[in-house]
């Protein structure tokens, strides 16, 4: 196969690793095609294997004959390898450089993994847009289910079946598609239960220099309002930025055509900043010689919490629009796919208790990331520690995972999962052996035949034996809409993720555990008070009671 | 009382801090508190300012809505009120100028506080915490150190304690001879002393070198404390000032130890900034926080100019430095900075704290503070600004040594019995005068003012609630496998402390504590125990043997001593019935009634609640139709949970 002519060392003995708090190990590196595996050969010592994909940069140093290399992965971690051998050093270094950036998607791991386990439920199967549309059945009839972009050519980054108002004819969506950057027409993001309101999504109207307008888009996102009621219009971008867009024949819904909504525009950060942010922090976060100035002056500069704040305050705003207000909303951005995705969904953990259990947030993930096309191929292609130019790799989905962190710290009994949950969907999304987060849209996955030839991600995590790491022992579930502080004050950096391999986690750990200990504890003693209880009642009905002395 | 005009004003309104939310009540002052009451009846808030908490008093200029009066309190709580008349308003401005600057210690409200304890109560109340037994704890007086009664009638160092514990070869002359040789008579002392390796920690006050002055008795006094430790050579000598202070100080005659007159003493400057610039950085702290709709930018900027963090890693810093020098080289160490009461007290009590578990306890962190601040002349008065204000003498020296700690809980978790709400308490207190420990500025002067005749101890009314401020995780066979606590010192460790510095601030905790969560459960745990134990015995009355039987645990005499409802621990449990506030209004007075509405409202918010609570931006302008969305104008996020 391809890749032995990219591996021509597969194998160095001696090599030694070091990693940040841990012994270095001596042993032998392998190289296979999508793996760097280093073992001891001893039993008590575990074994690294490192998947390709993880690998973000790699650095060679050279003192003698003695090589080094410091791998950098997607997952912020870095390890230096101490290999003996100029030759071998260099074989190995560009052997890991090729397998890392393989172009071809159908190269990639999932298509080679075969799970140990038995797939018991098939996470491909699991949140299909029919199942999800059942439930607003039962709650609406003012909606239906759209096949109009069926093979994708309506809009090539969404599915193929789409939740539109009823009123609204597929004759219709075209034209409205063909109003919207990339064909995104405003589709359904949100039910909202308790008032009938809604979320909608787009991307921006190409209104253009001279403010084109669409009635059919018009007639559309009109179709979502009551009688007489009014709804919000939340465009992630500043107006100065929107005013920009319409040179590029973009823009924003003009106040004389959509008299019915207000529009509030926020201030999210295009893509590409945000890549530079985080690469400006992972960098702050792994220079150990700081100080407290320094530190805090670089963590500002890198404007990651800033983000955090402000994607969190505009979801927190939409939010507020449909649960205060008793408003419908739609979000967009420019393309519709990133800003206006961290929004929505955010928007519904907080709305939704149902998006705070595991499966609800797995759904979420799928109908509103995923599904909705965004773009996890370009996204994650590269991580914090890229060397070359970004071109459209963002940390889009880490900032949502980030902002459901801050929520979790904010309200933690209020979660079905951990922070564990969160750190490994941002692991799987940048580098995995699933297939779930491969492609950019619904329409790639299709095509790369993603259902049949690789395993979902899901169908590994909701196994009872992986789920356990991932279940929160806080949670007491509660039907309640959570306000988070958006102060910043409130917002915390996320060790877990940034300064997860700097720092020794030893006694947080045990501490949590600890903690852990005592709720389990707790319900045990319950449970033997409850049986003690009923053993007594029995007794007492059979026997009588007897005369105490 | 003769200082109070008007002891009652109605239609006050009270506005929140960082939103534009208010509520209406009536405000009552008396000779003690500033209580503002809640007019809604549902959810009565109210809220208890004790008159010594107030920082300072300002009314500003009348608006239409009344005259605003703005309130900072020194536990960091900021009340903005509005009275409708500027006369009521002016006369609670003036009332409360006088009653916050107390002329005599007999205004101070620990005279006045009456806890319902008879004197026996009270005099076993101050004997709680003994400091020769501490010491004989640390192994002194021993082979090398011994007890000092030089100073009994407070005459060699009038702020010192009596007892002092100097080397065995330290000579009465010598004492005397380096005490006059040091800032203020203070001589070095053991302050802690490391068994282990027999190593010593002590402290002193700068000496009077000037450029080129020296003494031979304050030389002998280095050398008898080097000599009183076989494991080293030499002894660390720490300045805990940075050097460019402790040059300008030689102009002054006084200055630091010449390494070339000090046999076998390593010299070290540490860099811990002085009392005026750590006053200056929490000012500047507190103005940043206090910026209504603070920016991210503004947040982290303000932080590090305030420089708050840096000095906080200094103390630590100096610490670690400390604790390495004793565990690590097995050397005696004396700490100084210029008066040895302020950087010295931080310096030594972290070190010791970090050397020995004893302190991480309750029991042993009241110790600590009992030695090495109380009784070595941390001067409270001075610093809290109790009586007699100076405000060039006010200083956060002792907010910074639990800020210290705090800092280390964050880090190791397991290591300490006692919470975060347990250090903003001391906090609390340490300003409130109502107990006797902290008043005065040494241990001469509190013996003056009769305290332990006249008022109450902290650490027993601590130790009676000791539940509450319990670390559920804390696991004391922690302290066997880190008998010493190496912190990590990386910039990013160190953290903004909101607990403390917005303890008031409601909306920006989470409504979801996970302390209190696991304290209750835990609790619980206890109970369910008895009952398990309780219901194994009836089982057996039937003749049904479960597993072996443990004896019975003696009934306990009370389920739960009642729970401060802090805004940190967050809103009560649903499950619990915790409404006790009734016996402890007198010490819990600004804490359990200001959380009032959070029992009431449990974590939901009332329905249609003004929406200014809960903004996360504005929504400017407003439809014309009368069916619109109304405007909400919304600075801050508030953290809460709505039905």
């Amino acid at each position: 196969m391809e890749f032995a002519e990219l591996i021509k060392t597969p194998r160095v003995d001696g090599v030694v690793l070091h990693r940040p708090f841990m012994p270095t190990v001596e042993g032998t590196l392998c190289l296979t095609g999508h793996h760097l595996i280093l073992s001891s050969r001893q039993d008590n010592t575990e074994e690294l294997w490192l998947l390709h994909a993880n690998i973000d940069s790699i650095e060679k140093r050279f003192v003698g004959s003695l090589g080094t290399i410091i791998v950098k992965c997607k997952d912020l971690r870095v390890i230096q390898l101490d290999i003996p051998g100029m030759e071998e050093c260099l074989n190995i270094a560009s052997s890991i450089e090729a397998l890392s950036t393989l172009d071809s998607v159908s190269l990639m791991y999932p298509f080679f993994y075969r799970p140990l386990f038995e797939v018991i439920e098939d996470g491909w199967q699991l949140f299909v847009p029919e199942e999800a549309f059942k439930d607003l059945e039962s709650m609406t009839d003012e909606w239906r289910l759209s096949e109009v972009n069926k093979d994708f050519s309506v809009c090539p980054s969404y599915p193929s079946l789409l939740t539109v108002p009823k009123d609204i004819d597929d004759e219709s969506l075209c034209k409205a598609a063909s109003f919207r950057h990339g064909g995104r027409f405003p589709v359904l993001s949100y039910y909202h239960k308790k008032n009938g309101m809604v979320m909608m999504r787009a991307a921006q109207p190409l209104t253009g220099t001279n403010g084109r307008r669409c009635k059919e888009d018009e007639k559309l996102i009109n179709a979502t309002l009551c009688a007489g009621k009014r709804g919000y219009i939340i465009d992630t971008r500043t107006i100065a930025v929107a005013q920009q867009a319409k040179a590029r024949g973009g823009g924003f819904e003009q106040e004389a055509n959509y008299a019915q909504w207000r529009r509030i525009h926020k201030a999210i950060e295009r893509s590409n900043v945000l890549q530079e942010g985080l690469i400006k922090l992972v960098e702050a976060c792994n220079d150990q010689s700081h100080s407290m100035d320094r530190w805090l002056s670089k963590l500002e500069a890198s404007n990651w919490q800033s983000n955090v704040k402000e994607i969190l305050t505009t979801a927190c705003l939409a939010a507020q629009c449909i649960d205060r207000e008793g408003a419908s909303v739609l979000v967009h951005g420019t393309e519709g796919t990133d800003s206006t995705l961290q929004v929505t969904s955010l928007a519904q953990i907080i709305l939704d208790p149902a998006c705070r259990t595991i499966r609800g947030f797995e759904a979420l993930i799928e109908r509103e990331w995923l599904q909705a096309g965004h773009p996890f191929q370009q996204r994650c292609a590269q991580s914090a520690y890229s060397n070359g130019k970004p071109r459209s790799e963002a940390p889009v989905f880490l900032l949502f995972l980030d902002c459901v962190w801050q929520i979790l710290r904010q309200f933690p009994c209020s979660f079905q999962f951990n922070e564990n949950f969160l750190i490994m969907l941002f692991e799987h999304a940048y580098a995995s052996q699933f297939g779930t987060f491969l492609g950019n849209s619904v329409a790639e996955r299709l095509k790369l035949l993603l259902s049949q030839k690789t395993v979902s991600l899901w169908s590994w995590v909701n196994r009872p034996q992986e789920l356990e790491r991932f279940l929160n022992p806080l949670y007491e579930p509660n039907n309640l809409v959570i306000w988070p502080s958006v102060a910043p004050q409130s917002l915390l950096l996320w060790e877990g993720v940034f300064l997860r391999w700097n720092r020794s986690t030893k006694c947080l750990d045990e501490a949590y555990q600890e903690m852990v200990h005592i709720i389990e504890y707790n319900k045990e003693l319950q449970n033997k008070v409850n049986s003690l209880r009923r053993q007594l009642a029995q007794l007492e009905t059979e026997d009588g009671p007897l005369q105490t002395p | 009382m003769e200082h109070i005009r008007t002891p009652k004003v109605e239609q006050v309104k009270l506005l929140d801090r960082f939103s534009n939310k208010s509520v209406t009540g009536t405000l009552h002052l008396t000779a003690t508190h500033l209580i503002f009451v809640e007019s809604n009846s549902t959810s009565a808030q109210e809220i208890w300012i004790l008159h010594h908490h107030i920082a300072s008093v300002e009314k500003l200029s009348l608006t239409t809505s009344g005259c605003p009066l703005l309130i900072q309190c020194r536990n960091f709580r900021l009340v903005h009120f509005v009275i409708p008349r500027e006369r009521d308003c002016h006369d609670i401005y003036s009332s409360l100028l006088r009653l916050l600057r107390p002329v005599s210690y007999d205004e101070l409200y620990a005279f006045s506080y009456n806890p319902k304890q008879n004197d026996q109560q009270r005099e076993e109340g101050w004997q709680l915490i003994d400091l020769a037994a501490e010491f004989e704890r640390m192994g002194v007086p021993c082979d090398q150190w011994q007890l000092t009664d030089v100073n009994r009638e407070y005459k060699v160092c009038e702020t010192y304690p009596r007892d002092l514990y100097v080397p065995i070869t330290a000579s009465k002359p010598i004492i005397i001879g380096s005490s006059k040789f040091r800032s203020k008579g203070r001589f070095p002392v053991l302050t802690y002393f490391y068994q282990e390796k027999k190593a010593a920690v002590c402290r002193c006050s700068q000496p009077l070198s000037g450029f080129s002055a020296r003494c031979l008795e304050d030389e002998h006094m280095l050398q008898a404390i080097s000599k009183a430790n076989h494991n080293s050579r030499y002894i660390y000598v720490m300045d805990t000032r940075p050097k460019l202070n402790a040059l300008a100080n030689r102009a002054a005659g006084k200055g630091y130890e010449n390494e070339d007159n000090y046999p076998n003493i390593r010299f070290q400057f540490v860099g811990i900034e002085n009392i005026h610039v750590m006053r200056g950085s929490l000012q500047k702290l507190l103005e940043v926080m206090g910026t209504r709709s603070l920016s991210m930018t503004d947040y982290l900027v303000g932080l590090e100019n305030s420089g708050w963090l840096r000095h906080i890693k200094a103390i630590m810093d100096a610490a670690i430095f400390l604790a390495k020098a004793v565990t690590d080289e097995g050397a005696s160490v004396l700490v100084h900075c210029s008066d040895g009461w302020d950087r010295t007290a931080q310096v030594c009590a972290l070190g010791s704290l970090l050397l020995d578990p004893y302190y991480r306890t309750i029991k042993g962190f009241m110790v600590l503070i009992e030695k090495d601040w109380i009784s070595f002349g941390h001067k409270f008065a001075d610093r809290c600004d109790q009586l007699d204000p100076d405000p060039k003498e006010v200083s956060p020296i002792f907010t910074q040594f639990l800020e210290c700690v705090w800092q280390l809980t964050e880090q190791f978790p397991q290591a300490f019995e006692f919470s975060e709400w347990f250090l903003i308490q001391i906090h609390e207190h340490v300003h409130s005068c109502q107990f006797g420990n902290f008043l005065g500025n040494s241990q001469r002067q509190r013996e003056d003012l009769q305290l332990k005749e006249r008022t109450y101890s902290l650490w027993a009314h601590l130790l009676s609630e000791k539940q509450n401020y319990l670390n559920p995780v804390y696991s004391p066979s922690f302290a066997e496998s880190h008998p010493v606590l190496e912190p990590s010192t990386q910039a990013y460790h160190f953290k903004f402390w909101r607990n403390m510095y917005h303890q008031y601030d409601r909306s920006m905790h989470p409504r979801q504590s996970i302390l209190k969560h696991v304290l209750t459960l835990k609790e619980s745990n206890r109970e369910l125990e008895g009952t398990v134990q309780a219901l194994k015995t009836k089982l057996q009355t039937f003749g049904v043997s479960t597993s072996p039987l443990k004896p019975q645990t003696p009934p306990r005499e009370r389920s739960h001593p009642p729970r401060p409802q802090s805004l940190i621990l967050g809103a009560p449990l649903l499950s619990r019935k915790e409404v006790q506030q009734e016996e402890d209004e007198e010490v819990f007075g600004e804490e359990a009634r200001e959380d009032a509405p959070a029992s009431t409202g449990r974590e939901r918010t009332v329905e249609g609640s003004s929406a200014t609570e809960n903004g996360y931006g504005e929504l400017k302008g407003s439809f014309d139709s009368k069916n619109e969305p109304a405007v909400v104008t919304l600075e801050f996020g508030v953290a809460r949970m709505t039905c």
